[in-house]
């Protein structure tokens, strides 16, 4: 009986925290552009700083009508949007944000993570296909070719993250981690940023969604919530990654009273990588389809790899 | 290479400058705007001074002022006297949904009945609205404000000397 109640209770934060965090981030990043680029961002809704602003949307999108083109491919069309929601929320529930505050630890946690939010980019593509519109089809293909490049490198520094750890489990691979990591695991670190913008199709990768060439490329026939779930899921994609990268290369709750206050310093670092991401979309522009491959498969995939043969090297330095 | 990744970290470091300095936004509806001296946002009409002469009229670029006027006869004052007669304004109008705000008007009117008044608050729905009559544009005369005085170092041309030293 405890343990039924130990799950719903675990399962109700990590949704509490799926719900609230892309908010979050969301708001942060109306208002983090709005100032980089000289503006005041929304001021209205809920008078203090427009800090309602993305709830006022939410009402907005709810109210609209859900179209689905004559030409589209129904059923397909209309799945498209809760895959990419859902395996977010699947991949939210294994990061952990203390030693023991975590919605399930999985042994094989980073694999698990790796895999359900890699689906969350199939959502795009089958949007994509499904929508019975050109832009939208190469919308979709770009995100296939861009799937295709960036999960090889985001994976194996992952795995240089599990191979350095000796352990595919989210918290194992936080309880291994030494301040070392810092500077061992640094090239590593940055091919998972890189990588995880690209895959999340943020600018300055957001070739596939190019809203000036492709007006919006997979989502372009979409309205209403379903519209508004491929947003949330953008969102959602920017905390999962951040919170992974904050998990696997900054020691999760690494800091001062981890086991009190272990969800506060990951929260602090993984709203550093938040807002990283914010950042690098408001200053670097778009990348072309050919600059993108290039940079996946010239430029991340060899660090990538050195950092794993680094990697290697140094667990068997130190481990003898 | 190193081009483009100075580019990369000067546009970071751009964005982060700009996001510490404060915005130059000003929330309008709820702080009203530092406007600059002699902004152009109405023209006023002083109805007393204009003798209905139709010169801002025929000036208008875009024909946007609208006047009718009738003569009445004034009786002559002392015995003996003539009967003079003076122009009546009965409408003065002004559309601002074609006037482009050049100010052609106000520096040809010779009795100085129209004047630049920063009030631009009179937007409306619809564009018909925007006829104002000349009891609008008279109300409009309150939010006129006093002369600017003549910036220091201004040119002083002819127009600035006094008719007797010009001679000398």
């Amino acid at each position: 009986m405890n343990e039924y109640v130990e799950i719903v209770i675990r399962s109700v934060c990590v949704l509490a925290a799926f719900l609230v965090l892309p908010l979050v981030v969301g708001q942060t990043e109306h208002k983090v552009m709005a100032h980089m680029q000289g503006r005041l961002g929304p001021m209205e809704a809920g008078r203090f700083h427009g800090w309602a602003q993305l709830i006022a949307d939410g009402v907005k999108f709810a109210q609209k009508e859900d179209v689905v083109p004559l030409a589209a491919d129904k059923r397909v069309f209309r799945v498209a949007p809760a895959l990419g929601i859902v395996s977010y929320l699947l991949a939210l529930a294994v990061i952990p944000f203390g030693p023991d505050f975590f919605g399930a630890n999985v042994p094989g946690g980073l694999v698990w993570l790796l895999a359900v939010s890699g689906i969350g980019t199939l959502g795009t593509l089958m949007a994509g296909w499904s929508s019975g519109n050109k832009y939208s089809l190469l919308g979709g293909m770009r995100t296939a070719a861009q799937l295709v490049s960036y999960e090889l490198p985001l994976i194996l520094v992952c795995a240089s993250f599990a191979i350095a750890a000796g352990s595919l489990s989210m918290v194992g691979i936080a309880q291994a981690w030494n301040p070392w990591w810092l500077i061992w695991q640094l090239p590593g670190a940055i091919v998972f940023l890189v990588a995880a913008t690209a895959e999340l199709q943020r600018p300055p990768f957001d070739m596939p969604v190019a809203d000036s060439e492709l007006v919006m490329g997979p989502y372009t026939e979409y309205t209403g919530l379903r519209f508004a779930l491929f947003l949330l899921a953008e969102y959602a994609g920017i905390v999962v990654m951040s919170f992974l990268l904050a998990a696997l290369w900054l020691g999760a709750w690494a800091g001062p009273f981890p086991h009190s206050l272990g969800w506060l310093w990951m929260l602090i670092k993984g709203g550093i990588f938040a807002f990283v991401i914010i950042w690098i979309r408001v200053a670097w522009p778009r990348l072309r389809e050919d600059q993108l491959q290039r940079v996946a498969w010239l430029g991340l995939v060899p660090i990538a790899l050195l950092q794993l043969a680094i990697t290697a090297v140094g667990v068997v330095v130190t481990s003898q | 290479m190193s081009k483009f990744l100075t580019g990369l970290a000067k546009g970071m470091a751009t964005t982060a400058r700009t996001m510490v300095t404060h915005a130059p936004t000003q929330q309008y509806p709820h702080v009203q705007p530092d406007l600059p001296d002699r902004s152009r946002g109405v023209i006023a009409l002083l109805e007393e001074n204009c003798t209905s002469c139709m010169l801002c009229a025929r000036e208008c670029p875009d024909w946007c002022i609208y006047i009718d006027s009738h003569k009445e006869t004034v009786p002559p004052g002392p015995e003996g006297g003539r009967a003079r007669q003076h122009n009546m304004l009965d409408r003065f109008a002004i559309d601002f949904s074609l006037c482009m705000y050049c100010g052609i008007c106000i520096e040809v009117c010779p009795f100085d009945a129209l004047f630049w008044s920063p009030e631009f608050e009179y937007a409306d729905g619809d564009i018909r609205n925007l006829l104002h009559e000349k009891e609008k544009l008279g109300e409009w005369m309150r939010t006129v404000p006093p002369p600017e005085p003549i910036d220091p170092g201004a040119a002083t041309g002819s127009d600035a000397v006094a008719p007797g030293e010009a001679a000398g």
